[in-house]
């Protein structure tokens, strides 16, 4: 990581309440693509295992992990803190996760525009040729924008 | 994967209640009413669900969303005499104004229930129901014995 862009990333994840109530960590970032773990936790569970085995998360906590990756990708390769929305975010959901292990999002900015940026993305749980999800979505800059 | 704990919650059970069989639906805090045109689920604003300041972390609203279009989907399913298994296999969202820090609902139709496939829609608001904060379309497939 560049070191302008560590106290950025702190902030970031920091001051994002949901993301640190689902437990969501740095994992990694570069030019253009930003990536962020996301351990294994019960109270993600949306598919209760059998006799108490542990149970697969919910596709929306991978959502969330995607949504917040996306987002940092954008820092990423704006290389500041920008204001920005996510417009839309479309996830195919290949296969569960495994349950107990880690899920790692990793986004990145495909095209940047002054008005929006274009990002895509995917989720694994270990190995990345073996993704969970696939994520495409686009962010729009707020900055004097009215909401 | 499959949400036959939603299904066993949601078949039989009173007309309004928690979801609390589901950890992840505990986590955002949800609960759900049934009337007749299907599901409501509502999502109490926490700080928890907080993601930029003042504004709700948009995958919670994504993950009230698919609950609200599974929910719906097991409703209708509901009347069917065995119910399939349901498994998500996509999900889109548009953010259409930002969710401030309030109460937030989101409803769903099934705007097709093929054998194999079900196409859902979903819309997500706060104070006014015809100015949504959020809205969804879900492919679901459905899995039959």
């Amino acid at each position: 990581m560049t070191p302008i862009l560590k106290p950025v990333v702190d902030n970031f994840l920091r001051f994002l309440p949901h993301v640190k109530a689902l437990g969501i960590g740095f994992h990694g970032i570069g030019d253009n693509w930003a990536e962020l773990a996301l351990p294994y936790a019960e109270h993600l569970v949306a598919y209760p295992g059998d006799d108490g085995t542990p149970g697969i998360i919910a596709s929306g906590a991978i959502f969330s992990l995607m949504d917040t990756v996306g987002g940092m990708s954008v820092i990423a390769q704006s290389k500041r803190l920008v204001p920005q929305a996510t417009l839309d975010l479309r996830i195919d959901y290949l296969r569960p996760a495994e349950p107990g292990k880690t899920v790692i999002g990793r986004a990145e900015v495909t095209k940047l525009t002054r008005a929006v940026a274009f990002v895509k993305g995917i989720a694994h749980d270990g190995d990345a040729n073996d993704p969970v999800a696939l994520m495409t979505a686009s962010y729009m800059f707020t900055a004097g924008a009215k909401s | 994967m499959n949400f036959d704990t939603l299904v066993r919650e949601l078949l039989g059970a009173p007309d309004e209640g928690p979801l609390s069989s589901l950890p992840y639906a505990r986590t955002l805090g949800l609960s759900y009413r049934r009337d007749a045109d299907g599901i409501t689920i509502i999502m109490p604003f926490s700080k928890d669900l907080i993601g930029a300041p003042n504004r709700l972390h948009g995958g919670t609203v994504a993950g009230l969303l698919e609950i609200a279009s599974i929910a719906q989907l097991v409703h209708v399913l509901g009347r069917e005499e065995t119910a399939p298994g349901v498994k998500p296999i996509n999900v889109t969202v548009d953010y259409l104004r930002a969710a401030a820090c309030e109460t937030t609902y989101a409803a769903a139709i099934v705007t097709r229930m093929g054998r194999r496939i079900a196409n859902v829609r979903a819309e997500a608001w706060q104070g006014d129901r015809s100015a949504p904060v959020a809205a969804a379309h879900m492919n679901v497939m459905l899995v039959r014995e």
